[in-house]
């Protein structure tokens, strides 16, 4: 009769309380609802500009509220430091450059990620008429 | 075929993710600006409808909202694993129908823009 494997009793559920980074992991990935949440407010927003002026200036409308203020402040704090910071911090390490024999030092390339989204924001603002 | 399949998966994950990275802290900073009431010129009905009318317009909205919600459904399929949540065909398939879903609606909304 074989003896029971040894199974270290772990919680499915709550196993990433246990260590800092396991939480910071969690954090970071349930950004992921916000990409959702916000894919779909922008679907629903194509939805209204596809019908008419009235509706989309109703969606408009319906997206100005103090509590929407506060949520997508919030979001946005949460998104940056959860999802846009870490993903420029791992660039590196997912897409190392190699020129000639040596790899490009990992703080050029976080760098030119930091000026890209810079010009990326930069652009949009500007395309929608912010700045 | 299974690789093959994979590397599809791997390749809107990572692309969707770099793509998130870089225009959602500006698309949710709009949203905070338009719900302060101050709308911005460009998301005045005239001016976003004819941006949305333009093949390049609608390229840009396509392309950022379909790698979103593709790269959000892998990620969220993960996120059930780490919560314990351990029926993962039920969640890829609701996951997956969801990011199906929502690029077929961005598509059909794009495509009657005109």
């Amino acid at each position: 009769m074989s003896r029971q494997p040894y199974i270290r009793p772990m919680s499915t559920t709550t196993w990433y309380m246990r260590n800092g980074r396991y939480k910071v992991y969690v954090l970071r990935e349930l950004t992921s609802f916000l990409v959702m949440f916000y894919s779909f407010l922008m679907i629903f927003g194509l939805a209204a500009l596809a019908a008419s002026p009235e509706r989309w200036n109703a969606f408009l409308a319906s997206q100005q509220s103090t509590a929407m203020i506060i949520f997508h402040g919030l979001a946005l704090l949460y998104f940056l430091f959860f999802q846009t910071f870490p993903w420029f911090k791992l660039a590196p390490k997912a897409m190392p450059v190699q020129v000639g024999e040596k790899k490009l030092p990992d703080s050029y390339i976080i760098i030119g990620h930091y000026v890209a989204w810079a010009v990326v924001s930069i652009f949009i603002f500007w395309l929608v008429g912010v700045i | 075929m299974a690789i093959a399949k994979k590397a599809v998966v791997w390749g809107l994950f990572a692309a969707g993710g770099t793509l998130t990275s870089f225009v959602f802290p500006a698309l949710i900073a709009l949203f905070l600006v338009i719900a302060t009431g101050n709308v911005p010129e460009g998301l005045q009905f005239e001016q976003i409808h004819s941006f949305a009318s333009s093949w390049l317009g609608k390229a840009c909205l396509f392309i950022v909202l379909f790698l979103s919600v593709w790269h959000a459904a892998h990620r969220l399929r993960v996120v059930a694993h780490d919560f314990g949540i351990r029926k993962d065909t039920l969640v890829a398939n609701a996951v997956y129908a969801c990011a199906a879903i929502g690029t077929v609606l961005a598509a059909f909304y794009l495509l009657t823009i005109n």
